[in-house]
């Protein structure tokens, strides 16, 4: 344990983590940092970690505002039992930390945001292949639901999922999904240390996963995009000279380049460094800049052939926060 | 009308939540398990690229990312219509073993377990991990962190992260092993079998050596006569990675025995107005609601039912420990859903075993990981065995390998019905004439869905082993008669 976080043992704070639309991989990823956790433990009074502790909703009601020093939270906000809780940790939270890529920029379940929810319903519900034909009165969930015995209540199932900043005031945010468990614990550590950056400001390093790649480089020149099945790309030379579309040279560092050395391309889960403002944006701009051509209609065919999913591959964490942030609501209705 | 509400604080406003209603006796007239969330995968898949879902759905569940991970691979195996390389199925398969005996540790010591090695009756305060290490001896927490920790670190090894790996392909996976990792691999399985032995043993010792616990498991509160449903091998026995899917009546006689694509022949998916979470059951005995026995078509995906769907286990020591675990409970198929427990060790021992056989296995370091398919992608299904069910992705893409459908079964969803039964039968044993049993029906309740270890958004997977608890017994007019809890502050 280190000298700051003895110091801080004395005088004990209240941490809180919170989940929302989210997977549980932060929580395994926050377990990761293994016996460490009794350090955050000697440190911190945890008074809500679904996954790890006691504490419940009511309690935290019932807190004088600000009483929480830290909450981690991660997920999306999806319903409206989710956007209760993000109010709710805000309101008792004194620094509020969007947590890994669903808090932060919506994530996976961000892509949600090119439908709406009775296109979901429909989907799940009605269409999919082993409910259709055999939901016979074509039921879908209700907020309300009269049974025999009395009324049943769901949260409500909202068209668009709001990361947590568009939700409620936001002071930081640790990017990954999920966050690698070594980059937890440096947060933490300043956390305890008292050394936070700005109000505002990303907790991690603002460079890119190609400054921590191994892989040698060369003038990136493209002329074709490869689809990961079309190629056995070499472990040693960049993967996006071999053409496949890897999001390194504009994602933000910290991960160690995990993914490219299993000869896998960065996907982009730690999304952009500081002052991008638009993520797949600023994908798209870096991968427009290493197309060897200048002739508009090969780099059409170039695109066409290569990245047949634009949203998909340069939003793929980021629709929920980018400047497109969902698809057009009444596109999706004609 | 009386209700009673119970919250599992640990995932509650957010991933479940159980209404018990009474009649006007104070009898249990009904529960419902509600799971108040939907991400909707299968329709914002649609429009990406094929190749992206095992990335994508590993997104379900950060628990079980490597079950998801693996299902879309092999959905994509069969899409793209290319048969890996050996070298390839049996990296994938060394992997979901490390995998499966990481995750069966930790749940038997942090979140089952500790019922049986304390003890269901032992304070609650005692009834957490730190209570097992206090009957068990220091050493174990030592043992079950390097266990966990040697998994991940494998799986970060093979697979590139420790959560949310990304290294399948169709065809194969994007980096084999070499001849220094695989000695690594090796050295740490063959840890893991001693550590599944001491667990086995341990269980042996502290709850089949006590009467009580046996009247426990073979007690009738939690016994339900359902389907079972498990992935077998050539030779009928318990595989996770591949095989055919089997499913065994009430009476142990086989129901079906079919290759995943043919799915949607065999089950179906019920939809309720009241829960986000469908409800799976068997096609062909149809829907009957929320009972069990051979009309029922409500099946069970478990550890017990892997074993109660298979003839036995491919490796030694797992097969004499399965002979065991019949022998002692009278006779297939077992329907004690405590037994779940013991089935998940006996589970936790073949994965270890395995993990040592393909660790060894001469093919393991080839270079031969991964083969291109050639021909045009159409519609494929893959699944596996996750820890908490036989997990089902199926896809449709047009010719240049853009998903136009996508439809999933997920683990935990399978026991949608049954987790509710069990929940209600445990509520009837011990609710009579509205006068419910304090700490006795809390932890009761508690073990009855714990068994299956749900992952509606992972609510049991605790670090303490405690699911904090709460039952609100309303009158009918909303009014809090009683209200009884644990572990909450």
């Amino acid at each position: 344990m280190s000298e700051a976080t003895a110091t801080s043992a004395k005088t004990k704070g209240k941490l809180a983590i919170y989940w929302a639309a989210s997977c549980g991989g932060c929580e395994i990823s926050i377990l990761a940092i293994d016996e460490k956790i009794l350090d955050v433990g000697n440190a911190f009074d945890i008074v809500m970690f679904p996954c790890g502790a006691d504490g419940k909703v009511r309690d935290v009601e019932q807190m004088p505002d600000g009483a929480i020093d830290v909450c981690l939270f991660n997920g999306g906000i999806r319903t409206s039992e989710q956007e209760y809780m993000a109010q709710l940790m805000r309101r008792k939270s004194k620094v509020l930390v969007a947590f890994g890529s669903c808090a932060s920029e919506g994530c996976i379940p961000g892509l949600g945001n090119m439908s709406d929810r009775k296109q979901i319903f429909d989907t799940v519900y009605k269409e999919g292949s082993s409910t259709y034909p055999v939901n016979p009165k074509d039921e879908r969930p209700q907020a309300e639901t009269k049974m025999p015995e009395g009324t049943l209540h769901l949260p409500i199932f909202y068209d668009t999922l709001k990361t947590l900043d568009q939700t409620v005031d936001v002071d930081y945010y640790l990017p990954g999904c999920p966050p690698e468990a070594e980059n937890i614990w440096k947060a933490i550590v300043a956390i305890l240390e008292g050394k936070l950056p700005p109000k505002g400001s990303t907790i991690g390093v603002n460079t890119t996963v190609c400054d921590e790649c191994k892989r040698t480089r060369h003038e990136k020149k493209i002329k074709k995009f490869h689809r990961t099945w079309q190629i056995i790309p070499n472990e040693e030379e960049c993967l996006l000279e071999q053409g496949l579309l890897c999001c390194g040279l504009a994602t933000r560092a910290g991960c160690g380049s995990l993914c490219p050395q299993v000869n896998s391309p960065c996907i982009g889960c730690h999304g952009p460094n500081d002052g991008v403002e638009d993520f797949g944006a600023r994908l798209m701009s870096a991968m427009a800049s290493v197309i060897d051509s200048n002739d508009p209609e090969e780099i059409d065919g170039i695109i066409k052939d290569g990245i047949p999913d634009p949203v998909g591959t340069f939003y793929r964490f980021s629709l929920a926060k980018s400047l497109l942030r969902r698809k057009n609501k009444a596109a999706i209705a004609n | 009308m009386n209700r009673i509400s119970i919250d599992p604080i640990t995932r509650l406003e957010g991933h479940g939540k159980i209404d018990i209603f009474l009649d006007d006796a104070g009898d249990v007239e009904n529960v419902y398990l509600q799971i108040p969330e939907l991400r909707g995968f299968e329709e914002f898949c649609v429009g990406r690229p094929a190749e992206d879902m095992p990335n994508l759905t590993a997104r379900i569940c950060g628990v079980c990312p490597e079950a998801h991970h693996l299902a879309a691979t092999k959905a994509l195996d069969d899409l793209f219509h290319v048969d890996p390389p050996p070298t390839a199925k049996k990296l994938r398969e060394l992997f979901y073993s490390i995998f499966y005996a990481t995750d069966h540790t930790t749940h038997f010591y942090a979140l089952g377990g500790p019922d049986f090695v304390v003890g269901p009756t032992a304070p609650v305060a005692q009834r957490n991990i730190l209570g097992v290490i206090a009957k068990v001896g220091m050493d174990v927490a030592g043992k079950v962190l390097k266990m966990r920790r040697d998994g991940h670190e494998l799986i970060k090894m093979m697979g590139g992260r420790r959560v949310h790996p990304n290294w399948g392909l169709p065809g194969g996976v994007s980096r084999g092993i070499d001849e220094e990792q695989r000695r690594e691999i090796e050295a740490r399985g063959r840890e893991a079998v001693e550590f599944a032995k001491f667990s086995l043993q341990v269980f042996q010792d502290l709850v089949l050596k006590n009467g009580d616990y046996v009247k426990l498991i073979t007690g009738d509160i939690y016994v339900h006569r359902t389907y079972n449903m498990g992935t077998v091998d050539e030779n009928n026995r318990v595989n996770f990675y591949d095989g055919k899917i089997r499913v065994v009546g009430p009476d142990g006689k086989e129901h079906a025995k079919y290759h995943a694509r043919d799915y949607r022949d065999y089950v179906a998916e019920r939809v309720e107005p009241w829960s986000y979470l469908k409800f799976p059951y068997l096609k062909k005995v149809g829907w009957k609601g929320f009972v069990d026995g051979v009309d029922s078509g409500v099946y069970k995906a478990t550890p017990l039912s892997r074993l109660n769907a298979a003839d036995g286990m491919a490796t030694p020591l797992a097969q004499a420990e399965y002979e065991k675990f019949y022998e002692t409970l009278g006779g297939k198929p077992v329907h004690h859903t405590l037994a779940t427990h013991w089935a998940r060790l006996i589970e936790l021992l073949y994965a270890a075993e395995h993990w040592v056989e393909l660790a060894a296995d001469p093919e393991i370091t080839g270079s031969e990981y991964r083969i291109l398919p050639t021909k045009t992608p159409t519609e494929g299904v893959g699944s596996v065995e996750a820890p908490r069910g036989t997990l089902t992705h199926h896809y449709a893409t047009d010719e240049r390998g853009i998903l136009t459908k996508v439809n999933l079964i997920v683990g935990t969803t399978n026991n949608n019905a049954p987790i509710s039964m069990s929940v209600k039968k445990a509520a009837q044993s011990l609710i009579r004439k509205g006068k419910a049993v304090n700490e006795g029906l809390l932890n009761m309740v508690e073990m009855a869905f714990r068994a299956y270890d749900p992952c509606f958004g992972c609510a049991t997977h605790s670090l303490p082993g405690r699911m904090p608890l709460e039952i609100v017994l309303r009158d009918w007019q909303g009014n809090v008669v009683q209200r009884f809890s644990q572990f909450l502050r």
